[in-house]
């Protein structure tokens, strides 16, 4: 609990960091940019979870368990997402986007 | 709680002591003798499949977070029964490609993660534990889609679908997060008592749901499903397809049936604009598709549309409808992706024109082939009929007249796109028609398997009276 800020400012913040995100993975040219859009919205997910849990209901501590791990997943993931784009750079030699659609319709 | 609590996730158990066990024989095993670890792991995975049968008692453990039923547990032994099939029809190509370059064991290890983290997810009694079961069955079929490491194809499946899926999973935890607040619980049971229909509940809702209908490739988050389809090796396509899309479908029903009952109002009305969308598109997208991979992954997209028809109406005629329907979906489906990846194989031809004069060359996977299209079609004499009629049926006794008769029509677009490759095998003549070749003991043990569920659950009904019963445990 912080004084002086209510929920309605932090999750505010969350939202924004939230639709950052969404409009990082859509817009961003770059693979790389593209993962760090997906953090983004998983840290507003975990953000979110510790705050509802410390202002509506501080009893229980099931949200920051969950923030917990989603942290240890996210963690996971890029790693794995990060030796993918490795390997595929290491086939074309870029992390842009445009580069890998050999694949369409 | 006592030790004997513990037999009430058997299943897991076993599955994990066989993973274990794979990695220690890949450090026994001597260098020239790796083929046999994929006799020891389709063994292992028989038995397995097989001590799965035995009952289990309904009941719930960590103090409600794990649970099972009857529903459930004949669930996971239908994901057991499709990873057999896949596993018997990838054993030639996993001999070929994979085992010279010592990678054997990587492949069962992975894909039975997979399948832990989807029994985790679909027995899961909180959204914690339906999370983390959400991101282990997915985060290892994406290293799995980038299997092939010096084909750059795969390599770009893999990114699409770690990406998207990761993507997919922030948004449901966003929408999670806010369920959370509204309710003030992660565990189902408590959220049943004291959901209700407010903004903020409905919105999570909302993003909970787009988050899933990702897995399942429903329409708006559909376009990683053909890219990554025809990318990644055909028996990773298949698993995408089948097993992955039927524990998305089997979790989503689970929780709109009980834990969102409430909001039933809000979710009936998304559920039938994305079904009439999702049948359009991937009936019409289908249609002019000549890669059979990226052909069988858009007709997968419609299949999905036609399962939201049993969803929409909430009770347990849709829950027994839906499941029977995934069932008969993951035989058939296994065997068109079986007689694909034989081809491919052998041949490395995945186009329809290559088809042509299949049937004179190959008649016994025309066959097969031809069984597989007409179930998925839904041409009478074949299970893919009756799943689709108790859909239509299920969503007509509730008034979904207007959504009934929709589908129909996609019904009988899906027939033309589906007659054509029947066409191209048996009316068609070519002179660079696929050579006639011979499948090993496992491919055509797999697509044995996959032929006779076919047959057999179109004129043996009392399967669907038995999943009928077990549905009333759900609600």
């Amino acid at each position: 609990m912080i004084e002086g800020i209510s929920i309605y400012e932090i999750l505010t913040l969350t939202s924004i960091l939230f639709f950052i995100g969404i409009y990082g993975f859509i817009t961003r040219k770059n693979l790389i940019s593209i993962l760090i859009s997906v953090e983004l919205i998983l840290n507003a997910s975990v953000v979110n979870f510790v705050v509802i849990n410390k202002y509506l209901y501080p009893d229980i501590l099931q949200g920051v368990f969950v923030s917990i791990f989603i942290i240890a997943i996210a963690a996971a993931e890029t790693a794995l997402a990060v030796s993918i784009i490795i390997n595929l750079y290491r086939q074309i030699s870029s992390v842009e986007v445009k580069d890998t659609e050999i694949m369409k319709y | 709680m006592n030790i004997g609590s513990f037999l009430l996730m058997r299943q897991e158990i076993l599955l994990l002591a066989i993973i274990l066990l794979l990695i220690i024989c890949e450090i026994f095993i001597s260098q020239n003798k790796k083929s046999s670890i994929i006799h020891l792991a389709i063994f292992l995975f028989g038995i397995h499949t097989i001590v799965g049968f035995f009952a289990i008692e309904e009941s719930e453990i960590f103090g409600g977070m794990f649970r099972t039923n009857g529903l459930i547990h004949f669930f996971k032994n239908v994901l057991n029964i499709g990873v057999l099939i896949i596993l018997l029809q990838s054993a030639d190509w996993l001999q070929e490609k994979i085992v010279h370059e010592n990678r054997g064991t990587e492949f069962f290890v992975l894909l039975f993660s997979s399948l832990l983290g989807m029994y985790f997810m679909i027995s899961s009694g909180d959204f914690l534990m339906f999370y983390l079961g959400l991101e282990l069955s997915m985060l290892p079929v994406a290293a799995l889609a980038a299997y092939e490491t010096t084909q750059r194809k795969s390599s770009e499946a893999g990114i699409k679908l770690i990406l998207s899926s990761a993507l997919a999973s922030g948004v449901s935890l966003f929408g999670i997060s806010m369920l959370y607040a509204t309710t003030g619980s992660i565990y189902f049971n408590d959220i049943i008592e004291v959901i209700t229909a407010t903004n903020l509940s409905i919105l999570g809702l909302i993003l909970f749901f787009a988050g899933l209908g990702f897995k399942i490739s429903l329409v708006p988050f559909h376009f990683w499903t053909a890219d990554v389809y025809e990318g990644a090796p055909i028996s990773i396509a298949s698993y995408l397809s089948v097993i992955s899309k039927g524990a998305a479908i089997f979790i989503l029903m689970i929780l709109l049936f009980t834990v969102l009952k409430p909001l039933m109002h809000i979710w009936e009305n998304i559920i039938y604009v994305i079904a009439v969308a999702t049948m359009f598109i991937g009936n019409l997208f289908a249609l002019r598709q000549q890669n059979m991979k990226r052909f069988l992954a858009f007709s997968s997209i419609a299949q999905a549309g036609f399962i939201l028809l049993g969803l929409i109406i909430g009770n347990q005629l849709g829950a027994a409808t839906v499941v029977y329907f995934v069932l008969v979906y993951v035989f058939s489906n296994l065997a068109a992706f079986g007689v694909v990846q034989a081809i491919s194989l052998r041949t490395g031809k995945e186009k329809m024109s290559d088809y042509e004069g299949l049937y004179r060359t190959n008649p016994n996977l025309s066959l097969v082939m031809m069984l597989a299209l007409f179930s998925l079609a839904g041409i009478p004499p074949v299970a893919g009929f009756f799943g689709k009629f108790f859909l239509f049926t299920a969503a007509a006794s509730e008034g979904y007249y207007i959504l009934v008769f929709i589908a129909v029509v996609n019904v009988t677009i899906s027939l033309y796109y589906y007659l054509l490759v029947v066409r191209a095998m048996f009316l068609r003549q070519s002179d660079t028609a696929i050579p006639f070749f011979k499948n090993n003991l496992y491919m055509r043990l797999g697509l044995i398997i996959a032929v006779l569920g076919i047959l057999i659950l179109g004129i043996y009904s009392p399967v669907y009276d038995y999943i009928y019963e077990l549905s009333k445990n759900i609600l």
